[in-house]
């Protein structure tokens, strides 16, 4: 791997950017490895680091059906915070956090994590009693978050209309940890990384079964490149997670969804933080390359599509030009949808699964990317040591049927 | 914007729709008698099926009532819908697109 560094890259300014070699290898898959990762996004190929980079797994390989980062970890609006309301999620979430604030130096690759501060707003009597038990529980779990008036938060975001619109904003919470990073480079970042501690990344390598011995514990996995044995595999497939688990038999309580996004044209910096809506609707952000990152909601019934309804990013823009009316001119460049899989409490599962040897890290419903880096941390620690780090305990497969929810599907802070 | 049939109305947009998510899960009648696993099963565990759906529907800005659809999740088209009651049709093989 060649290092990075100011020097580097002023070097290589001077001569004309010649020299640069690939990132990371494009290996042909061997006939077997210590682990398996199906799913080349972030959370997989941080998985696929962290077994390599902490565990020291001898060999450690990383199936993408198509090309990595291509799925979610490319489709999402980048937002990252922590203040979720359990202790649970807020133990996840903040781990995760922590993880980014270093993320750039561990991986020596500028993931451009930016703490410009997460500001959701409140619109009703409703919004203040939630908002401000979020505070709260927040500040006793030790993650930041802090209540706003309405006059301060329109001082935190210039931009902001407070009072001339249908749902005046009422206050707002703030989490100034929160922010964004740049989400290809989180997937490059961790490929670049692992690769060169020598996790093989095969890309177009979709997987198409999951092979069991007599005793019922994985063997290894058949794919479009030929069968690979390995006696762990762990399954990061985000959308696709029930499809996969299917081919082992293991029935997921997941629904799969599209969640849209759409961009601006590019403009001068505008806007400071990132701002979300639960009541109307919308999250918004501003990219360093200057587009506005626009978040609508969830089509409402499962799809596989990786597109949705214009009525639902409509609804959004509505709430984004309600909020921000010098906005109301900007051109939309582009819209997409991602697949995402929702489980019926919104919090996601890390865990050992009933067959031995195979794990699973899904459910992470509509905002998956802003724990990629804790994710991945529990999920490697899990798969390594066959047992849960402290910190994914809680979010197991059995707690459904246990009646353990963790329940952030009433509680979290965005609307479902 | 997905036109639905609704077997009552016709041909109507989406948006006076309400989806009710995977068709025929009956609940079970005794339901003190079931493990666990099974009660969870009935109210967590979805096909989520990716290809041919049986899904309920309700005509909410309409007619108010339910029905089912079959529907491909991999190209939102609508293969057919039926009204609440009837047996559902078989997916066509092969031939969802």
């Amino acid at each position: 791997m060649q290092p990075f560094s100011a020097f580097s890259l002023l070097k290589r300014g001077l001569s004309g950017q010649r020299g640069w070699t690939a990132q990371w290898r494009s290996p042909e898959p061997r006939r077997s490895y210590d682990a398996i990762i199906v799913g080349g996004g972030g959370h997989g190929l941080g998985a696929a680091y962290y077994l390599a980079s902490e565990h020291r797994l001898g060999s450690v390989a990383v199936l993408e059906k198509g090309w990595i980062g291509g799925g979610n970890t490319g489709r999402n609006t980048t937002i990252i915070r922590s203040n979720y309301l359990f202790d649970e999620s807020a133990a996840l979430y903040d781990h995760a956090v922590r993880l980014w604030e270093g993320l750039s130096q561990t991986l020596n690759y500028n993931v451009m994590f930016s703490q410009r501060g997460v500001l959701m707003l409140a619109h009703s009597v409703h919004d203040m009693q939630v908002s401000k038990r979020h505070v709260h529980a927040n500040r006793a779990a030790g993650v930041d978050n802090e209540w706003l008036t309405p006059e301060e938060a329109r001082t935190f975001c210039p931009p902001l209309n407070i009072g001339d619109i249908r749902y005046p904003v009422l206050g707002a919470a703030l989490q100034r940890r929160g922010g964004t990073a740049r989400h290809d480079a989180v997937a490059w970042g961790y490929a670049r990384a692992a690769d060169a501690l020598g996790v093989d990344i095969i890309e177009n390598c979709a997987v198409t079964g999951i092979r069991r011995n007599t005793d019922g514990s994985v063997a290894g996995v058949e794919t479009t490149r030929g069968p690979i044995s390995a006696p762990r595999v762990g399954v990061s497939a985000a959308g696709h997670s029930s499809v996969v688990m299917k081919m082992a038999g293991v029935e997921l309580p997941l629904e799969s969804y599209p969640l849209q996004a759409l961009v601006s044209e590019p403009v001068k910096p505008v806007f400071p933080c990132v701002v979300m809506s639960n009541t109307i609707h919308a999250y918004i952000s501003q990219s360093d390359k200057g587009e506005l990152v626009i978040g609508a909601g969830t089509d409402a019934y499962t799809s596989y599509t990786q597109r949705g309804g214009l009525h639902i990013s409509s609804h959004a823009l509505e709430a984004v030009c309600e909020l921000f009316p010098m906005f109301r001119r900007l051109r939309m460049l582009r819209n997409w949808g991602g697949i995402v899989d929702v489980t019926p409490d919104r919090s996601p599962i890390i865990a050992r699964t009933p067959v031995p040897g195979l794990y699973v890290n899904c459910g992470w419903g509509t905002g998956g990317f802003k724990a990629t880096p804790g994710a991945a941390h529990v999920f490697a620690w899990t798969i390594a040591r066959d047992e849960p780090h402290p910190i994914n305990a809680p979010f197991t497969l059995e707690r459904f049927r246990d009646g353990n929810l963790i329940d952030e599907a009433a509680a979290a802070a965005v609307a479902h | 914007m997905l036109l639905i049939q609704c077997p009552y109305c016709g041909e109507r947009p989406e948006v006076e729709f309400v989806y009710g998510g995977q068709a025929h899960i009956a609940r079970p009648q005794q339901s003190a008698e079931l493990s666990d696993q099974q009660w969870t099963d009935f109210l967590y565990r979805r096909d989520n099926a990716r290809g041919p759906h049986a899904e309920r529907w309700r005509h909410t800005h309409g007619c108010g009532r339910f029905f089912n659809a079959l529907r491909d999740t991999t190209t939102d088209h609508f293969l057919t819908t039926y009204k609440q009651g009837e047996t559902p049709p078989r997916p066509p093989a092969e031939s969802a697109t």
